[in-house]
């Protein structure tokens, strides 16, 4: 991948400083990776300080530990358990209050949030989960006002990745660990003596952004090396998704006798689900007063692998395990390429990590396909 | 497949999507159906309501208990009132059966797909409805007798558990009576009273009057109904195409985005809830999907 040596910049760890401080100056809560409860997770940063200087994150199959790298590296990790979602769809969001009035009610709607975010540090892999999450929540005939409203502000600094995890598997999908574009800024981490971001800029906002800050003009080196950091990365992927045929596999293979072997692993507990940068369920939860007077409808993330997301009357429609893993993985691989015309999975391997048991959505998929039957299930 | 791109930024802007908040209606009539279903007649407090076509959903909002989703069930040519038939099986169910006139409840929609009363013109059109899945087909069999000349044999095939629990009694009397219709009505457990059909609803198919080549068939009732009723169609020779069932899934939020309601690739409330066998009967057809 050839940088644009015309446009590219370098920004010293000073500048870095000076792009969160321009950043707060135009109004934009600083949303970035920073150290918390043992996790890099996303959250408000006050500086370039805060972001997690040194720390690296070692990510298998149900295992997730912060590591010390033994340099000062600010991006020198994966992703955290956090996505930009946690920001754009938020975990719980109001949908409007009523209050009652003995034989009716009068309905406040809530209003969409002021705030303004701009994500720093966002890796390839999130900037196409938000790429997928536009295509549910902003279509021809709906605008899903909860994503939107947050959506449409956003500025995006995005850190081309370095260090995949054992987990990742953007390479395979086509999401990483470059991005090409949906970025207003993104840097590649030159860590070393001199340490250094090269500088893209992918719009008109980024540029006008990056003209607030101390930059020099690219050395023909530097592009070099930024560009043999996502190239090395790519080779380090831990792991592979095959796409190629995977919709009409899974849908051949719906009744697979793998989804019996992963359910006596899977523990239905949804945090693959919570994770997903993708996953956009959620359910409307009326909070009502005991005295009947006042109720708030609420917007909270939900899962598909509880029995009460199927629920109608009488009880839930997948009442095993099995069926609801078997839900979760087409959705993902599958329908929602019929729903959205793209992979409902971008290669991030949280799901992976997260598990608490590892199960592995690479292996499963490759294991699954393998029982489909040519003409069987439905296409 | 290429990977994602990011879409042009979006720029409008404005509050809650209007169609996640429920409209105040008031109740201007209610009847008992059956010992555990009522009919509730709605109107809106300002204004009239927004137009429906037959099979389409509104969500009903019983203040300070929940919201759930009930098929119109009224004619699409009363403009001003909308009637909703409500079984009794939880707690949003009882609060809006347990409604008297003058009480207010919020309405949003309608949403979803129809049924195809406008395709299926010019030829028979089969009914197949189980128990309170007569429900969302009573305003298209409405509007094909509101339409009579436009369409060829209407014929009615209705299944419920007991003689009890038979909906819109005297209505099927009525249409029973008219020379164009033809009903038949078939009881899972008969009492001494009761000198009709025994037995499932699927097995009135083969003897129902309808041309397979220019019927159009309607179903709604229990998903083993629909799957076997869908069989029994096409054992007749009508195309999957031509074959439309309600499908339900826990139906939220109505406008597709929830995902709570999928069956496959389709988000019920937007997709459907009505779609064509051939489209549907793949995924109907596998089990907890």
């Amino acid at each position: 991948m050839a940088l644009a040596a015309e446009t590219a910049r370098v920004l010293d760890l000073e500048g870095l400083e000076a792009l969160v401080e321009a950043l707060h100056a135009r109004d934009y809560e600083v949303i970035g990776p920073r150290v918390r409860d043992g996790v890099i997770s996303l959250a408000p940063l006050s500086s370039a300080a805060d972001l997690p200087i040194g720390w690296s994150d070692d990510q298998r199959p149900g295992h997730y530990r912060l590591v010390e790298r033994g340099d000062d590296a600010r991006f020198g990790y994966a992703v955290g358990p956090d996505a930009p979602k946690r920001w754009l769809l938020p975990p719980h969001s109001e949908v409007f209050e009523a209050e009652g009035d003995g034989t009716g009610f009068t309905l406040r709607p809530a209003e969409p949030p002021s705030r303004r975010f701009a994500f720093l540090g966002v890796r390839p892999c999130e900037l196409a989960g938000i790429a997928v999450q536009d295509r549910v929540f902003i279509r021809d005939d709906l605008r899903d006002v909860t994503y939107a409203s947050r959506r449409e502000d956003i500025l995006t600094v995005a850190v081309h990745c370095g260090e995949p995890a054992g987990t990742c598997f953007c390479a395979s999908v086509g999401t990483g660990p470059r991005a090409e574009d949906g970025f207003d800024l993104a840097l590649t981490e030159l860590v070393g003596e001199d340490h250094r971001f090269v500088v893209e800029v992918g719009s008109e906002q980024g540029r006008e952004l990056l003209a607030a800050v101390p930059t020099e003009p690219a050395a023909e080196g530097d592009l070099t090396v930024a560009a043999a950091v996502t190239d090395d990365a790519s080779r380090r992927m831990g792991r592979d998704l095959d796409t190629e045929g995977l919709r009409e596999d899974l849908l051949g293979a719906l009744g697979s006798s793998r989804y019996r072997d992963v359910a006596r692993r899977c523990l239905a507990c949804g945090n693959c689900t919570f994770v997903c940068p993708t996953c956009f369920c959620t359910g409307l939860v009326d909070r009502n007063a005991l005295d009947g007077s006042h109720t708030a409808r609420e917007r909270t993330w939900n899962s598909c692998f509880t029995i009460g997301f199927s629920y109608i009357h009488g009880g839930g429609i997948r009442e095993s395990v099995s069926s609801r893993y078997r839900q979760w993985l087409t959705h993902k691989l599958a329908t929602w390429q019929d729903q959205f015309d793209v992979l409902g999975c971008v290669g991030c391997g949280r799901c992976i990590t997260w598990c608490p048991v590892g199960i592995d959505i690479t292996e499963e998929a490759r294991a699954i396909r393998a029982t489909a039957v040519p003409g069987g299930g439905a296409r | 497949m290429s990977a994602p791109t990011l879409s042009p930024r979006p720029t409008t802007t404005g509050p809650v999507d209007e169609r996640l908040l429920p409209v105040p209606h008031r109740v201007v009539d209610v009847r008992r159906d059956t010992a555990d279903t009522m009919t509730i007649g709605l109107e809106p407090i300002h204004g009239m309501p927004p137009p429906f076509e037959p099979g389409q959903v509104d969500m009903l909002y019983a203040f300070g208990t929940g919201e759930v989703p009930i098929s119109i069930s009224s004619s699409t040519q009363v403009a001003d009132r909308r009637e909703y038939t409500i079984r009794r099986v939880g707690a949003v169910t009882t609060a809006l059966t347990n409604v008297e006139r003058g009480d207010r409840i919020g309405v949003r929609g309608p949403f979803g797909v129809p049924w195809p009363v406008e395709a299926a013109r010019g030829g028979d059109v089969v009914v197949i409805a189980g128990g309170i899945g007569l429900a969302p087909l009573r305003a298209a069999i409405l509007h094909v007798l509101e339409h009579r000349q436009a369409y060829g044999q209407l014929s009615l095939l209705y299944g419920a558990r007991t003689a009890g629990d038979i909906l819109y009694r005297e209505e099927l009397e009525t249409w029973r009576s008219r020379l164009d219709v033809d009903i038949d009505v078939t009881i899972d457990a008969a009492g001494s009273g009761w000198h009709g059909n025994v037995g499932v609803v699927t097995r009135l198919v083969p003897r129902a009057r309808f041309d397979e080549q220019r019927a159009t068939a309607l179903l709604c009732g229990p998903e083993v109904m629909m799957r076997y009723g869908a069989q029994a169609l096409l054992d007749r020779g009508i195309a999957p195409e031509r074959i439309f069932v309600s499908a339900e899934r826990n139906m939220l939020c109505g406008i597709g985005t929830c995902g709570h309601c999928q069956l496959g690739p389709y988000f019920l409330c937007h997709d459907g809830p009505v779609l064509s066998w051939d489209r549907v009967g793949p995924y109907m057809s596998v089990r907890e999907l």
